[in-house]
């Protein structure tokens, strides 16, 4: 495997950090090389917020993600900002209860799913992320759902290890969504 | 050994525990505050002390105090704090104190911005305060060599009694990578021929003093310090020399951005290109012999940092100015992009 490069972007608060921190362990659980690169800064508070994951099988050069494999995104302006940037032949994870996709870019595969939504009506607040991340696991093969369940125990502190099992029923959603 | 995730401003601080450090004075600044507040969570379960100083400058004087008993202390900070600590680090050289400084640096001048920045490389390898004195000065580029430059400069700062810098960015601090954490041994040096430790007079007092008032006397003491800057510049230089053996253009990048160059590289390999990476490890000791090594087959070399170019002089001196020597550079927090990078490389391949 090449380096998966992957964007995750969206308003702070949405989660984009925790799922990036994910796809990262999920690295580390597969014994790969990786990098995790926030955005930091005044953009984090209630403006937009984004992540860049690289996984590889070789040392990662650079860790900024310009041109993503796989984009994650969870607001309309991140939509439209970084839509543009995806590498041919990539596929990009959106929000579809959020962002109206108006791309004419065909070279790249939109999924859509109405995360938000799902979320609400599945009583599990603030795992819009989460269900993205599962439909994510679908169409990739990025790894496999044990490892993003390992991935996840080791994400969420132990304080809120009750959280898990949600967590779980969001991958699980999104992967049927 | 085990993997663990760490954001290099964490790694930095759990390297510096684990490296014995037993005091840490700081004061907040983006962006290397995980450093600080993870010291704030540990530091005192691992039987040491942590305190928040009321200023950069209180932070660099405790820093000189514990140092003066023997213990490990560091100190943190980002590009602004660092030039108020200027004033302490110089007293610590002058005291023949070993001390670690850490700078997550970011924009400058004054305030500058807080993204990631090179700026501060003269400030770190000319100039961090008054006098005939110089500071190791290590260049990480990974959240591993975080870790393993921290438990270096620990080392070599009580070798050779003197302040060792970690030089890194906001991008280092900030970023994530699997780090594994060596076995140390914090305890390789006796300091009790010097250490203004008690003693219950059992010896003679141990003075720790940077004030010379009969100049013969000073000038002795900083003649004795460049002796051990000639052993530190013949044996502590480190650099990754890559893809250089057949290199048309060589590269020069430390830090954060020799990965960005790194990537630049390698597509200007696929691309034909005989392009090489030169990155000092040691940024003083600047690599000399090294960048000659890595230059033998280069015509021209090109220096590429965050910042309007500041280790092209050093580079230029190495090489005694035999090759052309271009600069490309982005300052003020923005990061050059591998395609950037790879576009001067062409330029510069253009010309040959």
């Amino acid at each position: 495997m090449a380096t998966t490069e992957i964007l995750l972007a969206g308003f702070g608060g949405q989660g984009i950090l925790f799922a990036g921190k994910i796809l990262a362990y999920c690295g580390l659980m597969d014994n790969k090389e990786l990098s995790w690169l926030p955005s930091y800064g005044p953009e984090m508070r209630g403006g937009t917020c984004n992540c860049s994951v690289c996984i590889s099988d070789e040392p990662i050069g650079s860790p900024l993600v310009l041109t993503p494999d796989l984009l994650i995104v969870m607001n309309q302006p991140s939509f439209d900002k970084f839509v543009k940037d995806v590498r041919p032949g990539g596929k990009v994870f959106f929000d579809s209860s959020m962002i109206e996709a108006n791309t004419d870019r065909t070279d790249i595969s939109l999924f859509g799913i109405p995360s938000q939504q799902m979320a609400d009506d599945n009583e599990l607040k603030g795992g819009s992320n989460i269900i993205l991340l599962g439909k994510l696991l679908k169409e990739t093969n990025i790894c496999s759902l044990d490892t993003m369940k390992k991935a996840i125990e080791k994400v969420v502190p132990p304080k809120k290890a009750a959280l898990i099992p949600n967590n779980y029923k969001a991958i699980e959603l999104g992967m049927n969504a | 050994m085990e993997r663990n995730l760490m954001k290099g401003n964490e790694a930095l601080a759990e390297a510096a525990i684990r490296a014995g450090c037993k005091c840490f004075f700081g004061y907040p600044i983006t962006p290397q505050t995980e450093l600080a507040a993870y010291m704030a969570k540990r530091m005192h379960k691992a039987g040491g002390v942590f305190l928040p100083a009321e200023s950069e400058i209180a932070a660099i004087n405790m820093v000189l105090g514990a140092a003066s008993t023997g213990v490990r202390a560091m100190t943190s900070s980002s590009s602004p704090g660092i030039s108020l600590k200027s004033e302490g680090v110089s007293y610590i050289a002058g005291s023949d104190l070993p001390a670690v400084i850490i700078n997550v640096e970011r924009g400058g001048p004054g305030l500058g911005g807080i993204q990631p920045s090179q700026a501060d490389y003269w400030q770190a390898t000319k100039a961090l305060g008054h006098g005939d004195f110089q500071l190791l000065v290590y260049a990480p580029a990974s959240v591993q060599e975080m870790v393993d430059y921290v438990v270096k400069a620990f080392d070599r700062a009580d070798k050779y009694r003197m302040p060792a810098m970690i030089l890194a960015d906001g991008l280092l601090g900030q970023m994530m990578e699997p780090v594994s954490f060596p076995e140390i041994n914090p305890d390789a040096y006796d300091k009790s021929g010097w250490a203004a430790n008690g003693h219950k007079n059992a010896r003679d007092h141990h003075i720790i003093n940077s004030l010379y008032l009969k100049p013969d006397e000073l000038e002795n003491s900083i003649i004795e310090r460049y002796k051990r800057y000639d052993i530190i510049k013949e044996t502590e230089t480190e650099a990754e020399l890559y893809l250089t053996e057949d290199c048309d253009i060589l590269v020069c990048a430390f830090g954060a951005t020799a990965r960005v160059v790194k990537s630049a590289v390698n597509t200007a390999r696929e691309q034909g290109i005989k392009a090489g990476l030169f990155r000092p490890k040691t940024l003083w000791p600047f690599p000399v012999k090294e960048i000659n090594e890595a230059a033998k087959s280069a015509k021209a070399l090109l220096s590429v940092e965050m910042s309007m170019g500041q280790m092209i002089d050093d580079i230029k001196l190495a090489i005694n100015c035999s090759k052309p020597v271009e600069f490309f550079g982005r300052t003020g927090g923005v990061i050059p992009t591998p395609a950037e990078v790879l576009a001067e490389i062409k330029r510069i391949g253009g010309t040959l």
